[in-house]
């Protein structure tokens, strides 16, 4: 049975890598007393599949990953058995079971959307907001986006979903709300993931301004499948109310 | 929410950020205002290393057991954020509250290891706490010093306040009552080390002077008040069974050396081979009753979701219970799918059995340590492993479907010759040899791997060798080499892999190792300098410290190469170990006469530690129980 599993990551978390999230929940599930499917073989693991994997210093509450098991206990059980053992900075939000033939949560991802605020929006040159909207509403984005194999031209309009500016709001593991907040609804499939850095850089490249490293705060709303097509899309969280 | 002490910009920048976040499963939180002492706990070295020694896991847990005390971590910031903490003046911060160390009560530092005395010095100073003990004032933390290397405390004793020597579960408890009393009855410092220096296995080196004859050696130790104890007994768990132990050791995020739970099932050695400290200074052997391991074993397991678990001791094969505890944790972690690691275990049939059930016998690989190349060598350092023994072990694990075998030997070792090195490639074409002999052609899936090691040997107090001359670091290579032609000239060559230590940095631990108390310049010299992490191979300084004894005028050859005559006063001489130096140079004696001694199950050889009336002095011995 595949159950997939939804958890915030946020404070101190953020700076714990990819790799070391994946090992947090091996160690967690083992805590928790989950009956979870191993691999065959002389040395079996977890079977386990993430979605897309958050960059270090992010924050997220939109964060999943599947898991084989042998006993099913229930959504509402699991849940409070991995939350019992969880550290701060990581919650448990959601279990669902999987019906069965559901795609992985890796190979499901369609498209994540994030809230980027400033450290400091003094630094921003003036008039960035208005010129933010005008750089998304233009009808092509032509750029140069590096990938594994070589630098390659993309329309960058194409894999930005959606962008509005909003008065920012407290978020759980922030000390402060943020004056403003970017909202991006960005393509994050396995072939044209889009980096919310990456779209801002880009922006403020077209203002001739510079952003320091370390100057955004991006985080994860929520992790979504396509279930529509490529021409249409019906984007909905990885997991969705029946 | 916790405020973490660095921003996120240099969180953002350092590799490794976790390694100060602290924040782990199991780490233990306290209010600060709920509680009377501050403890901070130090291992001086990286992150990864630091949590991977037991012992701290010990205190760690005995200490926060104590309803008035909170005690926190604190590991040597790696090189790069060292630098940015220097350059931004941010103050070195315990990783569970992220205060300022301080602000603490206490810093207990743990000394594994001799090349770690210069990041002792980067914690204090990155911490802001003098690094000379006399500069301190009352608003600095006791700096207190534990572990192997505080049996000869001298070369760091003017960088601590006290020393405790021995097994921390026995005095912390009377010694932080004294804490609390002083600071009730506001006394001072000074006051309170003085009074800590009669708590049994306290050493306060300030109280001491030391006074030494023309030749260089030590004339007498003088106590600067008159009553102080002249010897210093160290302090020893009787009962290891009923102690302090971790049910719920912290684990950390990032992939540590030791990412596994730790089961220490004894104290000590029965062995006796006589390079070893461990074995001399751990005495007597105490055993872990099979009750306690197997409750541990599954508490531990539970609580940290770890995959593996792991045997610690120095022998474990004498563990009277483990064919019991095997077969229960193989039972235990089977159905979990938990691995267990078996290191320090003799090759025989027996331990081959296990090792068939727990390991993927393709991919391990057999360990031997025969220390040295020759019996008449093994006969002089007490090494009880015969070639006869490691021959048919080995034959044994090659019929079973090992063909990776590792050895380890030491160069250096008093009473060497050409002859016992040469013995080193000749052992390691044997096994090679037996190989072929025992696996037949059409069953061999390529060659035999044999990785042979060897170690320069160091001289460590309290060992019969603490009389013995260590070699230069022109000795130590030409040994090396003589070993990597033997191998050479060996038939199954092509079989066997040659590696060895470094020699610039075995003599620095040589000379740390059995220093005193005119070193203390040097090291922190060497640390204004910027030596820090001596340890690692990258950022040791040879030049640095060469240049450095000879600014301080120190000759290192007294402390390395020099002959010590059998009535010399050593250093460390003030400590006592149980082993008594009687039966010491008995046994220096017995290895220049190459005369063996029985281990301790065989036969009691008077060492001194009996007095303890605990572990195997309690036990019978075979001869009486046949």
């Amino acid at each position: 049975m595949k159950v997939r599993i939804k958890f915030s990551k946020y404070g101190a978390l953020r700076f714990i890598g990819h790799l070391d999230v994946m090992r947090y929940f091996q160690k967690a599930i083992r805590r928790a007393g989950i009956d979870i499917a191993y691999s065959e073989g002389f040395s079996p693991h977890q079977i386990m599949s993430f979605a897309s994997p958050l960059s270090v210093g992010h924050t997220s509450e939109g964060e999943y990953f599947d898991i084989e098991v042998n006993t099913f206990t229930g959504e509402y059980d699991m849940q409070q058995r991995l939350q019992a053992v969880k550290v701060e900075g990581i919650d448990i939000l959601k279990v669902k079971l999987l019906s069965e033939g559901e795609g992985n949560a890796m190979a499901s991802v369609a498209a994540a959307s994030y809230l980027v605020s400033f450290r400091d929006e003094n630094i921003l040159p003036s008039g960035w907001q208005d010129e933010l909207l005008k750089f998304y509403n233009q009808p092509s984005i032509p750029v140069i986006k590096e990938t594994k194999k070589g630098e390659k031209e993309i329309d960058l309009k194409e894999s930005i979903y959606d962008l509005q500016i909003r008065p920012g709001i407290l978020h759980k593991g922030q000390e402060r709300a943020a004056e403003t907040e970017i909202y991006l609804l960005l393509n994050a499939s396995s072939g044209g993931n889009i980096k919310p850095a990456f779209v801002l850089e880009t922006f403020f490249k077209t203002m001739d301004y510079e952003i320091p490293p370390f100057a955004m705060l991006v985080h994860r709303l929520d992790t979504f499948r396509n279930p529509g097509t490529e021409e249409e899309r019906k984007l909905v969280p990885l997991i969705w109310e029946e | 929410m916790r405020k973490l002490a660095l921003n996120d910009e240099i969180l953002m920048q350092v590799e490794k950020p976790a390694r100060y976040i602290g924040n782990e499963v199991n780490a233990v939180m306290k209010d600060k205002n709920q509680v009377d002492i501050r403890f901070a706990m130090c291992f001086p070295d990286v992150y990864e290393i630091g949590m991977s020694h037991l012992g701290i896991q010990i205190i760690y847990d005995m200490l926060n057991q104590f309803e008035d005390v909170w005690c926190e971590r604190v590991y040597s910031p790696w090189v790069d954020l060292d630098q940015i903490m220097r350059k931004e003046n941010i103050p070195l911060f315990a990783l569970e509250s992220q205060d300022p160390i301080r602000n603490f009560d206490f810093l207990g530092i743990t000394i594994q290891y001799e090349m770690c005395y210069t990041n002792i010095l980067q914690v204090l100073d990155l911490s802001s706490i003098p690094l000379l003990a006399k500069e301190r004032t009352d608003d600095d933390p006791i700096v207190i010093g534990g572990g192997p290397c505080t049996y000869n405390p001298e070369p760091i004793c003017d960088f601590f306040d006290l020393f405790y020597i021995g097994e921390a579960e026995t005095r912390y408890r009377e010694l932080l009552d004294l804490y609390k009393e002083c600071r009730a009855q506001k006394l001072d410092r000074k006051e309170f080390l003085k009074r800590a220096a009669y708590i049994p296995g306290m050493y306060v080196p300030s109280l001491y002077e030391v006074a030494y004859k023309e030749d260089g050696t030590i004339k007498e130790r003088i106590p600067l008040i008159d009553d102080l104890p002249m010897t210093i007994i160290k302090e020893m768990v009787t009962d290891v069974s009923h102690t302090y132990y971790p049910e719920k050791p912290i684990v950390p995020f990032i992939k540590v050396t030791q990412d596994r739970v730790v089961l220490e099932i004894q104290r000590g050695c029965i062995r006796g081979c006589r390079f070893c400290q461990a074995g001399q200074l751990y005495r007597p052997v105490r055993e872990r009753s099979l009750e306690m391991l197997k409750d541990y074993a599954v508490k531990m397991l539970e609580n940290t979701g770890h995959e593996e678990i792991s045997l610690s001791s120095l022998s474990s094969s004498d563990y009277s219970g483990l064919p019991e505890l095997l077969d229960f944790l193989i039972a235990k972690c089977g159905e979990k799918k938990i691995n267990i690691s078996l290191p320090s275990l003799r090759i025989d049939a027996f331990s081959l059995d296990v090792m068939n059930k727990v390991q993927d016998v393709k991919k391990s690989s057999l360990t031997f340590a025969p220390e040295a190349g020759s019996q008449r060598l093994r006969n002089v350092i007490n090494k009880g492993l015969t070639e006869e023994i490691i021959l048919s072990g080995a034959h044994l694990a090659f019929e079973g479907g090992w063909s990776r075998v590792k050895l380890y030997f030491m160069l250096g070792l008093p009473m060497e010759t050409e002859e016992d090195i040469r013995g080193i490639a000749e052992l390691c074409n044997k096994i090679a040899a037996e190989f072929y002999e025992t696996v037949p052609k059409e069953k061999r899936t390529g060659r035999v791997q044999i990785v042979a090691s060897t170690s320069f040997f160091i001289p460590k107090p309290f060992t019969p060798f603490q009389w013995a001359p260590q070699c230069t670091k022109e000795e130590f290579l030409e040994k090396a080499y003589l070993t990597r032609t033997a191998i050479a000239s060996q038939l199954n060559q092509k079989s066997i892999k040659y590696n060895w230590h470094e020699a610039d940095v075995s003599v620095l631990e040589g000379i740390f190792a059995r220093g005193d108390r005119r070193l203390n310049q040097v090291i922190l010299k060497a640390y204004q300098k910027g030596c820090i992490y001596d340890a690692w191979s990258e950022y040791y300084k040879n030049d640095v410290w060469l240049q450095t004894f000879k600014e301080c005028g120190i000759d290192i050859s007294f402390y390395t190469t020099r002959e010590r005559k059998d009535d010399e006063i050593f250093p460390w001489d003030f400590l006592d170990c149980g082993v008594t130096k009687q039966f010491l140079l008995r046994e220096w004696h017995n290895a220049q006469k190459e005369v063996v001694t029985p281990n301790c199950r065989m036969q009691c050889n008077a060492c001194g530690a009996a007095r303890f009336k605990t572990g195997v002095c309690l036990e019978k011995r075979e001869e009486q129980l046949s």
